[in-house]
């Protein structure tokens, strides 16, 4: 997949079939149909030596949980490292401030001021070199509350006592229009009211409120009707730092000569659509950079019996 | 991935048992595509109920809002409630360097207010203990600002005459605040419960013994606000409202002389109140105050 095709999947077109595929790819795919005993084989083999780990998950709730219980004890013990709560704060001093919050104060109030700014671009660069959408799974507090609950619907769902519902993915990009038209129109910064993001990050620094009624109310959806439906079809901030995450060095990469197409990797992750490309016959290339879309949350590194995803820097792999 | 399974397992109930060995396979070719349609056609009903329902619940938010007859008591340098409500980023920086811890954070009950912080002046006011207004520099996009944007409104009687000479740093080279604008103004609201009024003193903790407010007091330490039920009051006349106002003129006791001789007393608020609520929260009478701040009031001279 090209990479405007990747962004055109993020805003929620359908994954296309690739039209140019290399000469090694296709190799590669016929030599996977060819030798078929021994491709199930070697699949086979794969298993047995399979090495179950959450390496990157348990990496990644620790410092998700780390990066919240700082705001929180920055506040409650006066340590003042990283003070104030997602939507926008101060790492020692430094202006920090959330990407799409920004936006919506920035199209309601019209008028940006210089601290505003500084925080903004200093979270713009931040990201895009981390990741953009890391910012979702590696740091946002709902994202967490939504992978717990995830795999209560898994389990619902396994035992048929709920069904799945999906929605287009284009609702997100369309949540995305209206939310920042009617924070122009409107002048009023809408979406901040119902983001469980910004409602969980207060709760966890200011204490409880009502507002949590909103996030339970959410993830009982998620659980009894549509699996990750917040994350997925609405949460304008995942497709701000989507966009950022476009230009990102930062992200997972897939190797086809060690995919066995075992689609495990599309089974765990929030936004499959991404891994498109592990799909028997659908790489185009021999590696394939997976697009902007993607959390980076390495539960798909985690799940690969073969190693085939895989984490990496642009650039810096071939320095190295 | 879902859909395919609806899709089939539709496809299934739908098709027609097979008769020949060829048919099955023409049969399902046709049917596939008017459910697959069908399918499709219910996923985008779907996502559009679910747009709806979102905008709707996110648009609920501006009941509060609209209907909101006294504004809350904001912060020193708070933009008009509009401009506040859309610059306002509900981060809470500005509870965070509070010394009193004077800010709060509004709830989800009000609406596109969520998360904007207020003042309670009868439990806790502003007292300038931090000298600076440290949540104006705190405060990350301007809503809390000593100086507006040029094309923001300023109502008539919102600027205050004279820069407001703080009581505690009135020795000091640079005694004013770098405050323009009030954010509300004080009045008599009760001037029957009044004490002053009344001709009564006050002896005693100020609110009770359960009282949780902070206050700055000179006397005792300029850097360390102490809680007043700690700072019991002896007075023959009671002018708390008068005494404890943190700014220099924006407060007097009035002294008059009745038809029968005797001296009657009343507080009387000036132009330089800037509506910080000190007054309302240190004011002895329970429950309701007989001092209370007009949030976002301007000053009228009458």
């Amino acid at each position: 997949m090209s990479q405007f095709e990747q962004i055109r999947v993020m805003f929620g077109a359908a994954p296309q079939k690739p039209t140019v595929v290399t000469a090694e790819a296709k190799q590669v795919h016929s030599l996977k149909r060819m030798t078929k005993a021994d491709f199930e084989a070697i699949k086979q083999h794969a298993r047995d030596h399979e090495l179950v780990t959450h390496k990157w998950r348990n990496r990644r709730w620790a410092v998700l949980i780390f990066a919240n219980l700082l705001f929180t004890f920055s506040f409650w013990l006066d340590i003042q490292i990283l003070e104030g709560a997602l939507t926008a704060s101060r790492f020692v001093g430094f202006h920090l401030i959330d990407l799409n919050s920004a936006l919506q104060v920035m199209l309601a109030h019209k008028h940006i001021i210089v601290n505003l700014f500084i925080g903004t671009a200093t979270v713009f660069v931040l990201w895009a070199l981390l990741g953009g959408r890391s910012f979702c799974s590696w740091i946002c507090p709902y994202h967490l509350l939504a992978e717990w609950f995830e795999w209560l619907h898994l389990k619902l769902v396994s035992r048929k006592l709920v069904s799945e519902h999906e929605f287009h993915r284009g609702t997100r990009t369309v949540f995305w229009v209206i939310f920042a038209l009617l924070a122009a129109v409107s002048g009023y910064t809408v979406f901040e009211t119902i983001s469980p993001t910004g409602i969980l990050s207060r709760a966890l620094i200011y204490g409880p409120s009502l507002a949590l009624g909103w996030v339970l109310l959410l993830l009982v959806f998620e659980v009894v009707y549509s699996r990750r439906a917040w994350c997925r079809y609405v949460c304008p901030i995942g497709l701000t730092y989507g966009i950022v995450g476009a230009i990102s060095p930062v992200r997972v990469e897939y190797r086809l000569d060690k995919c066995f197409h075992e689609g495990d990797c599309r089974k765990v992750c929030l936004v499959p659509h991404v891994l498109d490309v592990v799909i028997k016959g659908r790489a185009a290339d021999m590696t394939t950079p997976i697009g902007p879309d993607c959390t980076r949350c390495g539960l798909c590194v985690d799940v690969c019996p073969s190693g085939a995803l895989v984490f990496d820097v642009k650039g810096l792999s071939k320095l190295l | 991935m879902n859909d395919k399974k609806e899709t089939a397992a539709a496809a299934d109930g739908t098709a027609l048992p097979p008769l020949g060995e060829a048919k099955p396979v023409v049969i399902n070719t046709r049917a596939k595509a008017p459910v697959r349609k069908q399918a499709n056609r219910r996923k985008f009903i779907r996502s559009t109920f679910m747009i709806g329902g979102v905008l709707g619940l996110a648009m609920l938010g501006y009941l509060p809002v609209a209907s909101a007859r006294n504004s809350r008591l904001r912060p020193p340098g708070a933009l008009e409630e509009k401009d506040f409500l859309s610059s306002c980023i509900k981060c809470g920086q500005c509870v965070q360097v509070c010394p009193v811890a004077a800010i709060k954070l509004d709830d989800i009950d009000h609406g596109f207010g969520v998360g904007v912080p207020y003042i309670d002046a009868r439990d806790q006011a502003c007292d300038f203990s931090c000298d600076a207004v440290q949540c104006i520099l705190a405060c990350p996009t301007g809503s809390l600002t000593y100086i507006k944007p040029a094309a923001l409104n300023i109502r008539a009687g919102m600027p205050l005459a004279q820069p407001p000479v703080l009581k505690a740093k009135e020795d000091d080279p640079e005694p004013t605040l770098n405050l323009r604008e009030r954010i509300g103004v004080a009045r008599l609201a009760r001037p029957e419960s009044c004490l002053a009024v009344q001709g009564k003193g006050f002896s005693g903790q100020a609110r009770g013994a359960d009282f949780r407010g902070h206050l700055r007091y000179v006397s005792i330490d300029r850097w360390q606000p102490v809680p007043v039920r700690e700072h019991p009051y002896e007075r023959e006349l009671c002018d708390l409202c008068v005494t404890e106002c943190p700014i220099k003129d924006a407060i007097q006791m009035i002294e008059s002389v009745a038809a029968d001789g005797s001296k009657q007393y009343r507080p009387e608020v000036l132009e330089q109140c800037v509506g910080c609520g000190v007054c309302e929260m240190i004011c002895p009478v329970e429950p309701a105050a007989a001092i209370i701040v007009d949030p976002r009031q301007p000053w009228s001279a009458s």
